[in-house]
């Protein structure tokens, strides 16, 4: 894996986190699901954001709202502003310990949630119940592990 | 790691973020203004539903993997079992077909209406299920049938058991179908027992219906089956769709809260069956936009206003 090519592992990974994003699951499962996607997209875009930037974002949420078959633009413009903000802020979260970054992350997730939620109500589909919640707290807690797994700061561990 | 290729990437170059972002976020509103508005982007949802069946195919695979090798390795003694029991089940279901037979002969005569010799169901078509989105928002899946094998819009989805769905949106090789306990959809229905028609709308939850638009004093209870009334134009009259489970009358609210658990049962070997009706057949589905059946010298009157909108022109998402 070490070997590879920034844009290499950086593509590959974007794909797992889509696959995994639309994977069938069982319901209760599903509930729990971090968004694998948002979450890739948003540690491309603190790790290295000159590489994808805002377009990472938005063509990852495209990608979300033609699989998913919602109103496309939906997912395409939640990730566009998560993506966005975290490239204005990519040093500040960079430097954070793992215990901060997460609460930076919890924030951006709960921000992408709602834009999709407030999209969801303009095009009359259903609202859902507290559940859509949950991937919040999934995606905080899974991002240490996928901060670790995605490749780690990259601007410190140059090998 | 090769890090002259990533230090490349480390911090932001060209134009702004910022203003980058404000050209994604119009696109992004124009594209949602088109889709909601102008459905102009139909034929490219159709190219886009192209490109995600390979990739539906390869999701669906694992679990597909699995069933195969449990059929494989299936013991003899389990398959033979397996063999008396649909024995056993065809013969029930001849004993039903004979007497359905006579049943129909008997009630056209008591009604007196001639029965055409051809069945309301034209033809159907078996559809694997290739994938599945089934949370408290959406009731979907994914089937391998599409427009290369004649589905349409809004076409009746069964599984065993009884009502499943209908098609909501078709690709060239895969059809997305909206299950009757999505949240979005409602389905007219009519209690066996009593007659009485109302809407029965999905609740996001697996296999749970709601009535939300009985009266209180609606003679409705527990176990009652609910079928299809034939309304709405998607399905035929009679076909099994509920039992009722909850019955709740809350002396403070005017509706009672009536919940219902549907009857299809997706098999193990995730086949739905997509279904063709006779036209003009009488228990076909009846819809606003077909003004099928009735008598035929009948024209719709005009109304005062000459700018309203004709007949047989109602908006799509009606039924949905």
């Amino acid at each position: 894996m070490r070997r590879w090519s920034l844009r290499h592992r950086a593509t590959v990974g974007l794909l797992v986190s889509f696959v995994l994003q639309v994977m069938p699951l069982p319901a209760v499962l599903g509930w729990f699901r971090p968004s694998f996607a948002v979450i890739a997209v948003l540690y491309w875009s603190i790790a290295a954001p000159g590489w994808g930037g805002v377009g990472l974002g938005f063509l990852m949420g495209l990608a979300l709202d033609a699989y998913l078959g919602v109103v496309l633009g939906q997912h395409a413009l939640a990730t566009a502003l998560v993506a966005y903000i975290a490239i204005r802020q990519h040093l500040i979260i960079r430097n954070k310990s793992m215990f901060e970054q997460p609460f930076y992350i919890a924030g951006l997730l709960l921000l992408w949630q709602i834009v999709v939620w407030i999209i969801d109500g303009w095009t009359g589909h259903a609202l859902g119940s507290w559940t859509r919640l949950l991937p919040i707290v999934t995606g905080t807690l899974l991002w240490p592990f996928a901060w670790e797994w995605l490749g780690g700061d990259l601007s410190r561990s140059r090998r | 790691m090769n890090s002259s290729d990533a230090s490349r990437y480390l911090s932001t170059r060209g134009a702004p973020a910022g203003l980058r972002f404000v050209i994604y976020a119009v696109l992004a509103l124009v594209l949602m203004y088109l889709d909601q508005r102008g459905r102009w982007l139909e034929s490219i949802r159709y190219g886009l539903q192209a490109i995600a069946y390979p990739i539906e195919i390869a999701l669906n695979s694992p679990a597909a993997a699995w069933q195969w090798s449990q059929q494989v390795f299936e013991e003899r003694a389990v398959l033979q079992a397996e063999n008396r029991e649909l024995r056993q089940r065809l013969r029930e279901l001849d004993q039903l077909a004979l007497r359905r037979q006579s049943l129909e002969r008997e009630n056209a005569a008591l009604r007196a209406i001639a029965i055409p010799a051809v069945d309301v169901v034209e033809k159907y078509l078996p559809a694997q299920i290739i994938g599945s989105e089934l949370n408290s928002q959406q009731q979907r899946l994914t089937l391998d049938r599409g427009a290369v094998n004649g589905v349409f819009d809004r076409q009746a989805v069964v599984a065993a058991g009884g009502v499943l769905g209908q098609t909501m949106r078709v690709g060239p090789w895969s059809s997305e179908i909206i299950l009757l306990t999505d949240s979005e959809h409602a389905l007219p229905v009519q209690i066996l027992r009593t007659g009485m028609r109302t809407l029965a709308i999905g609740t996001g939850r697996r296999e749970q219906l709601s009535l939300p638009f009985l009266p209180l004093q609606t003679d409705i209870r527990r176990g009652d089956r609910l079928v299809t009334s034939g309304l709405g134009g998607v399905f035929p009259a009679g076909y099994p769709v509920a039992v009722v489970t909850d019955v709740k009358r809350d002396g403070g609210a005017p509706l009672a809260q009536v919940q219902a658990r549907t009857l299809a049962r997706v098999d193990r070997d995730r086949i739905v069956s997509l279904l063709w009706f006779t036209p003009n057949h009488p228990a076909a589905p009846v819809s606003p936009t077909q003004n099928s059946g009735g008598d035929p010298s009948a024209k719709p009157i005009d109304v005062i206003a000459p700018s309203a909108t004709p007949r047989g022109e109602t908006s799509q998402g009606e039924t949905s």
